[in-house]
This record gives C-alpha cells, sequence and structure tokens, in this order.
C-alpha cells in the first residue's frame, strides 16, 4: 500500500467518525459507559484482592517449645525448621522475650495478674513465629514442622499453631472474594462487547450500500474495510479514554477522601500508583479490541456478498 | 471488446433470466439494450460488470474471459467499466468531487493526479461549480452527471448503464444523452438498457432486443420497436 493511501484511509477513518454524528456519538458512549462499569467493578476487585493478601499475609505458624530444653537443643530444632522450603521467616521468641509481649498486650487487670512472674518462674515456652511464601501453603508447612517432632526421640516441640480451621475459613472467603470478582468482570467485558457490536452493526448496516457503490467503483475488499479499522480504533480510543480519565480522577479523588476520613482508616484502599496504570491499561486496550472488533466483524458480511 | 457465447442464466430461486445469448459488442460502438421489463436486460448488463456469473457459456470483457475470473480479481476488471445507474448510487456523505475523486483514490492513483482529473471530468460534465456540494443538494440530472463523472474519471474501456434517464424530465434526459455520446465520441463503447422510446428513435445507433431471455432483434440504426 501506498503512504498516500495509507494516510487517505486514516483521513477517511477520522472523517466517517465525524459525519456519521449520532451513530459514532452512540458507538463512543456505549464502549465508554460498559468500560466504566467494567473499570469501577476492576478497581473494586483489585481492593478485595489487597484486602485479601492483607489477610493472607497475617497467617502465621507458632511453634511452642517443651520447656526446659537446653540452648543447643533449640538451636538444632531451629535449624530443622529453616530446612522446610515453603517458610519465609522463622523468628526465635524466647520466653522472656514471650512474657514481656503478653505484659504489653494485656490491660491494666492482666499487667496485675502478671506482676508475680519473673524471669525465673516465668510460665512460657520458648516458641518459633514463622511466616510462609505463599499462605495457601500453611497446613502443609505446619505438618511438616510436625514430622520434625516425630523423627525426634526427644519430641522437643509441644505444639504447632497456626488456626487451623479458622485459616481455611479465611481462604475460602478469600477466594471466593477472589473468584467472583473474577467473574463479574469476565461478564462485565463480555457484555461491553455485545453492546458495542449491536451498535457499530446498526451503524454498518446503514452503510451497507455505501459499500456495494465502493464495490462497484473496483475497490478492493481491503480498500473499503481500512477506513472502518480506522474508524473502530478511533472510537474504542475516544470511548475509553474518556472512561479512563473518569475512572482514574474519581479514584484518586475517592483515596484523598477515604483518608481525610479517619473512620476509614481501618480500610486502606489500593494506591493510585498500585492500580491505575493497571486500571488505564485494560480500558484502553479493551477500548481499542472492542471498537476495531466490532468494525471489522460487522463490515465482514458485507464484504463477502 | 464484449463477447458472450451461448449465455445462460438462471438465478437460484429459478428464475430463468437469459437463454443462449451470442453477441458481440466491438470498441467504440453505441448500444441500445431495448424490452419489455424483465426480459434480461438488467441481468445481460449486470453480467458485462461481473455482478453475476453466467449459468452457462463464455463472456469476456476487455479480453478477460470473466466467467472464470476470481472472486478477489473482480475489483481490477471493474476499474476499467463504469456503471451508471437509474438511481444514480453516489455516496451520500461525500462531496461531489469526493464521490469523483473516490474512483481514483481505490486505483491508488497519485493525490494530485486525482485533483487535475477529478477537476477536469467535473468540468465536462458542467458540474466543476458544484464539487463541494452534498448530493442531496442536487438535482436528479446534477446528480447522474455527477455520476457520469465517475463512471469515465478512470477513461474506462466500456461504460454500462442502466436505464440511466429513467427519473429524468425529457429536457434532462437529452443533457445525459448528448453527454454519454460525447464520451462514446471520445472513444468509450457504451452499453446502454433503456425504455425510452423518444431517445433511441431519434439518437439512432445500434438497438439490440430481448425478450424472454433471448435476442429477439439485433439490428444497426435500430429503432425502439416497442408501443409504450
Amino acid at each position: 500500500m501506498r503512504f498516500s493511501t495509507l494516510a487517505r484511509h486514516v483521513r477517511e477513518g477520522g472523517k466517517s467518525v465525524v459525519r456519521n454524528g449520532w451513530l459514532s456519538f452512540a458507538s463512543i458512549s456505549s464502549i465508554a459507559v460498559s468500560l466504566f462499569i467494567l473499570g469501577v467493578f476492576m478497581l473494586l476487585s483489585l481492593n478485595v484482592n489487597k484486602l485479601a493478601d492483607q489477610l493472607d499475609s497475617q497467617v502465621m505458624i507458632r511453634v511452642y517449645l517443651k520447656l526446659g530444653l537446653d540452648e543447643a537443643k533449640i538451636e538444632e530444632v531451629g535449624r530443622e525448621i529453616r530446612r522446610i522450603p515453603e517458610l519465609k521467616t522463622v523468628t526465635f521468641v524466647s520466653k522472656a522475650e514471650g512474657l514481656e509481649r503478653l505484659r504489653q498486650m494485656s490491660g491494666e487487670e492482666g499487667k496485675e495478674a502478671l506482676k508475680g512472674y519473673t524471669e525465673e518462674n516465668n510460665p512460657l515456652p520458648d516458641s518459633f513465629e514463622i511466616e510462609v511464601f505463599n499462605p495457601q501453603t500453611v497446613a502443609v508447612a505446619a505438618q511438616k514442622i510436625e514430622a520434625i517432632n516425630e523423627r525426634d526421640p526427644d519430641q522437643p516441640i509441644m505444639s504447632v499453631r497456626y488456626g487451623a480451621g479458622t485459616v481455611e475459613k479465611l481462604f475460602k472467603v478469600t477466594n471466593a472474594l477472589r473468584n467472583i470478582g473474577l467473574i463479574i468482570v469476565a461478564g462485565l467485558a463480555v457484555m461491553a462487547m455485545f453492546l458495542i457490536s449491536t451498535t457499530i452493526r446498526t451503524s454498518i448496516f446503514s452503510r451497507r450500500r455505501e459499500i456495494e457503490i465502493m464495490k462497484l467503483v473496483g475497490a478492493t475488499n481491503a480498500f473499503i474495510r481500512w477506513p472502518f479499522f480506522v474508524e473502530g480504533i478511533l472510537i474504542g480510543l475516544i470511548g475509553s479514554g474518556i472512561t479512563t480519565l473518569v475512572l482514574l480522577f474519581g479514584y484518586s479523588w475517592l483515596i484523598g477522601t477515604t483518608q481525610k476520613d479517619i473512620g476509614l482508616y481501618l480500610i486502606e484502599l489500593a494506591s493510585l500508583e498500585e492500580v491505575g496504570w493497571i486500571v488505564a491499561v485494560s480500558i484502553l486496550g479493551l477500548g481499542i479490541i472492542l471498537g476495531v472488533w466490532g468494525s471489522v466483524i460487522s463490515i465482514r458480511k458485507f464484504l463477502r456478498a | 471488446m464484449i463477447e458472450m457465447h451461448d449465455i445462460w442464466k438462471t438465478y437460484p430461486d429459478g428464475t430463468v433470466a437469459l437463454q443462449g445469448i451470442n453477441v458481440v459488442i466491438d470498441r467504440n460502438e453505441f448500444v441500445y439494450i431495448v424490452g419489455p421489463s424483465g426480459a434480461g436486460k438488467s441481468t445481460f448488463l449486470k453480467l458485462i460488470y461481473r455482478e453475476e456469473v453466467p449459468t452457462k457459456g463464455q463472456i469476456s470483457v476487455n479480453g478477460f474471459n470473466i466467467g472464470k475470473l476470481k472472486r478477489r480479481k473482480i475489483p481490477y476488471i471493474r476499474r476499467n467499466i463504469g456503471v451508471i445507474f437509474q438511481d444514480y448510487r453516489l455516496l451520500p456523505k461525500l462531496t461531489v468531487y469526493e464521490n469523483v475523486a473516490f474512483a481514483m483514490e481505490v486505483i491508488e492513483a497519485p493525490r494530485r493526479l486525482i485533483k487535475r482529473r477529478t477537476m477536469e471530468v467535473l468540468d465536462l460534465v458542467g458540474l466543476k461549480h458544484k464539487a463541494g456540494s452534498m448530493p442531496s443538494q442536487l438535482s436528479g440530472g446534477e446528480q447522474q452527471r455527477v455520476a457520469i463523472a465517475r463512471a469515465i474519471v478512470n477513461n474506462p474501456a466500456v461504460i454500462v448503464a442502466d436505464e440511466p434517464t429513467g427519473n429524468l424530465d425529457p429536457d434532462t434526459s437529452w443533457e445525459i444523452m448528448k453527454l454519454l455520446e460525447e464520451i462514446n465520441f471520445r472513444g468509450t463503447t457504451i452499453v446502454m438498457a433503456t425504455h425510452n422510446k423518444e431517445i433511441v428513435n431519434t439518437m439512432r445507433k445500434r438497438v439490440i432486443a430481448i425478450e424472454n431471455g433471448k435476442i429477439v432483434r439485433d439490428q444497426q440504426r435500430g429503432d425502439y420497436g416497442y408501443e409504450i
């Protein structure tokens, strides 16, 4: 193709957007509206994911050791535990530290009750605090730690706790939230596609005659298709561009408001830097794909005849 | 130029349009196709610009066997055939200039050539001053002249016209006919289907009469031959 022909296609595609006035407007707004709904759900689902990640990452394994182990034994158990590949960090918490923490966490009454305990008569066991790489593997990791205990004739571990049962329930909830978000986003994307293809089909149907005339004067299918292709890109770009701007500005406004409002400090929204580009890229990309797809698919029918 | 040998055409719905057409139209001829409605005139023309393919028989236009032409080659043979219709068939959203230039953009002519040649043919059909108008702002006769300009802009060997004066009043019809005659004098073959008795009987040319899908008369400087 000559460069001047390509320039002509771009020019004609642009002109066509302007000349088809309200049909272009209908296509642009249907892309903008459906992508907006999609974008809102994307932001929502990204935030739910973040929340789920936060909840997951708070999952921890605590290994309580038998009382009265000597330091060599404690170190040996520590080494054994550190060999398990699923574990991210293994921190030793001595019984003195444990007591100190307990004092800090307890209220006035608790402090009173703990007053009598000192270095000598500390009833707490030594322990390890363990984080895993993937919170979903916490149960497996805990089993492996218990296996260490089984192998050792001294049985140095008193108990392994990770909130069995509670953790599984938490994962069920967070996984469900992620899946529901994904399903809603996928469903909305499909809905947007139908809406847009209908609009663009209407606009192309009204131009069926034009296509016939173009063929009569000897235009190749590719020649006819190009301006429609450009038109699709433009419509998709304008529609999704508007949506992206509205979403990003709206979201940054939302972050600003919730941060000021102390009542909402518990829910920490994902920052604009974190989610902004994902939303922008997917909305713009989807918009262009939808516009091009809509125009190319719909025109194909008329070109075959 | 145009040769048909034992051409038969049956449409998918069973309608038999042409039954054994044999005809040779030479370079530079001006031919009227006459006959009752539904006799097969339009099908005859559609075969020439490859809108339809014959069910049986051989047809060649400009030396190409177009019965066997591949679908993707169609655009290229259309570029050597200008078509004119009763209903003008202009692109409604393009200006007069753009409608004519479109036929040249299709063949990827350089922009400067497009500009020069488009203005030249608009001048020939007397519509240079309406170059920027939209088709809807023009009279029927003017629209048909734009269609003629578009048909001739690429210097086709053949012009196929299907009742080009069908929607026009007698005076305008004569303007269009004079234009077509002028184009014919410049060396373009013209095949024109018509119901206009006055034109056929006054501007005497070769007349081919088709009835029931058969050529019943083929006469140099013939007359219309039907009472209205």
